[in-house]
């Protein structure tokens, strides 16, 4: 480990050309793109004195806002677990006709304009919408309320999940599941200890994935979310609501707690991970 | 146990391909099995019918004369272990080893402490002790086969399958691995069915030999029989080098068509008519020159020692061929004026005949 930090700063025996001056580019390149910016968001929030950073932190509809965008985010990563899992499953083993379309599909949130998804699912979940007001006859509300923040980022997170479980799912040879039915095991004892097994790192790098894609979201979620402070206002949203009203201490106060959050919550399943991952070390 | 294989068939999916064309085997009960032949004879594809992975469209499988017709039927009796060795990498040596008496329904399962003990033993068993926490891929090729066979063991099958186990090995522990695993079947009392494309290893460590070809078994026969009476000039070809020559048999005498190759009486039985002899090299012998006016024609141009025997080439017409002497009897100078084949087995149209 030593050896190998040392010649990272040593330009010894490098393949690449320019050792040092790509090294200091790429350093600077980050630290201007990445630390700036962050050490920034850091700094600015307390120019005010720290009397106004606490006041600012002690918000009532931050605090909500910020429960809101958490929760949501946790609950719809949650949930792309299983559906993630299954899409991807189907990807990796599923010969079905249209495979190869389904597969383009599974990234269309990634690359649609948030806004895009966003107006699309308040026009379909929306009280007057195809699938809203076929809802509303069973008197279940989708939209404007939390149940539309977390299907929102449902549809957002997704290709998080699948896109993380499909390369491992892929690269699990067949004949580990022959070899655990030769073994006597049931079906479900092969899906749980065989499949699902090996692939819990990879669905926990997936879930985290979408989580911070979720806390993140601004696009998809305002159309159907209702954005009614202390109900269904997200984070992200409040910092924009904070801007337009020039306070600016109030924003990047938001702003600090979800960089915070954030890096605690990756940081936390980044730590998850490895523990169930222990096994994939090389010696 | 024993294992009997009955007109098995199988087609490749969505063709008329034969993968498995009509294949019979008796397997019986402390047998050890090769199923040797090239890539894409079946021998695999006839394993893994065996083993119940792969369906087939007609035929049977019996084990102890019951059938078996499905992998449910056989779990935990017969023991698989994969080319790759399947080990579960997420799981640790022990757990691997313990798997099938973790599955076992929960009247069935032994207490946790019997599966711990079994484990120990196994780890014991395939020398390797103290390996029980570390994970598959901490380990080197010849000890994930290991782990791959005390996992199949574990359940106490009585039929041991093993597809291409050496396949990955090199070749100093391949040859240790196979005369250990020979003396585990024989420990255990196993029925052991191997397959491989390695023909020296078939016959070094089988009692039997199996050879395929294009999904049909051509010969089963003892390693034995298999060198004294290859049933095709494929399966003489297939077991070692071979030298071919073409000729006539007259009147009780083959006469090849090369004129330095000395006529031999052929057995009773071989009628006139075109025929084709096949020898290995150790087996022609050079004829001395008997006085000093023959016309030595023959040279030998060494080519290095193997095995005890010495290697040589030989210019035969066109041809060159290869002729082996054993070290002890072999000069540095072979010359001679004529070929002996006379210990050459004689083919018709592929066929072993006399």
């Amino acid at each position: 480990m030593t050896l190998s930090r040392l010649a990272f700063f040593r330009a010894g025996g490098s393949a690449l050309p320019g050792y040092r001056l790509s090294l200091t580019l790429t350093l600077a390149w980050t630290g201007f793109f990445i630390i700036l910016p962050l050490s920034t968001l850091l700094v600015y929030p307390w120019q005010g004195g720290p009397a106004a950073m606490l006041s600012a932190l002690h918000d009532s509809r931050m605090l909500a806002a910020l429960w809101t965008s958490f929760s949501c985010a946790g609950i719809a990563a949650a949930c792309n677990i299983p559906f993630g899992f299954l899409l991807a499953w189907a990807l990796a083993r599923g010969h079905l006709p249209g495979h190869r379309l389904a597969d383009a599909l599974i990234d269309l949130p990634l690359a649609l304009p948030t806004a895009v998804s966003g107006i699309t699912l308040a026009t379909l979940y929306g009280p007057q919408g195809w699938l809203g007001a076929v809802l509303a006859e069973f008197g279940i509300s989708v939209s404007y309320n939390k149940a539309g923040i977390v299907l929102a980022l449902m549809f957002v997170g997704l290709p998080f999940v699948v896109r993380a479980v499909e390369p491992v799912l892929r690269n699990l040879p067949q004949e580990l599941e022959e070899a655990a039915h030769l073994l006597g095991a049931r079906p479900w004892q092969v899906f749980i200890r065989v499949i699902a097994a090996p692939v819990l790192p990879a669905l926990i790098t997936g879930f985290g994935l979408a989580f911070a894609r979720g806390i993140g979201e601004y696009g998809s979620v305002i159309f159907i979310a209702g954005n009614q402070p202390f109900k269904s206002e997200i984070a992200p949203l409040l910092i924009v609501v904070r801007l337009q009203e020039f306070d600016y201490p109030g924003a990047t106060a938001i702003a600090l707690v979800l960089l915070c959050v954030s890096l605690l919550s990756l940081a936390l399943i980044g730590g998850v991970r490895r523990r169930f991952a222990l096994w994939s070390e090389p010696a | 146990m024993s294992i009997e294989v009955c007109n098995l068939v199988r087609l490749a999916p969505g063709t008329q391909q034969r993968l498995l064309d009509d294949v019979s085997l008796k397997v019986p009960d402390g047998a050890f099995v090769a199923l040797v032949g090239p890539s894409g004879a079946g021998k695999t594809t006839l394993l893994r019918a065996i083993a119940g992975l792969d369906g087939c469209n007609s035929g049977s499988v019996l084990l102890d004369d019951r059938p078996m017709t499905s992998v449910k039927d056989r779990a935990g009796r017969m023991g698989f272990v994969f080319q790759n060795y399947a080990l579960f990498p997420h799981m640790t040596v022990a757990r691997n080893i313990a798997f099938g008496l973790d599955v076992l329904p929960r009247g069935e399962r032994p207490a946790r402490s019997a599966i711990a003990k079994r484990v120990e033993e196994l780890l014991e068993l395939m020398q390797l002790q103290g390996m029980g926490g570390k994970h598959p891929a901490k380990l080197s090729g010849g000890q994930r086969q290991r782990v791959a066979l005390a996992r199949a063991l574990a359940t106490g099958p009585r039929v041991l399958l093993l597809d291409e186990p050496f396949g990955a090995l090199d070749p100093i522990v391949r040859r240790s691995i196979r005369t250990w695993l020979r003396e585990l079947h024989d420990t255990l009392g196993l029925t052991t069915i191997l397959v491989t494309h390695d023909q020296e290893e078939a016959l070094e460590i089988a009692d039997r030999i199996v050879v395929m070809q294009s999904g049909r078994i051509m010969q089963d026969a003892s390693p034995q029989d298999l060198d004294e009476q290859p049933a095709t000039e494929f399966v003489m070809e297939f077991l070692g080098e071979a030298v071919s020559f073409s000729g006539e048999v007259r009147h009780g005498r083959m006469i090849a068509d090369d004129a330095l190759v000395l006529p031999f009486a052929v057995p009773e039985g071989v009628t006139d008519g075109p025929i084709t002899a096949m020898i290995r090299p150790y087996e022609m012998t050079i004829k001395k020159p008997g006085s000093a006016q023959d016309v030595l024609s023959l040279y030998a141009a060494p080519r290095g020692t193997r095995n005890g025997y010495r290697h040589y080439t030989l210019q035969l017409g066109e041809r060159i061929i290869p002729f082996y002497r054993p070290v002890e009897a072999a000069d540095a100078q072979v010359q001679g004026v004529a070929l002996d084949i006379s210990r050459a087995r004689l083919f018709r149209q592929g066929l072993l005949c006399g």
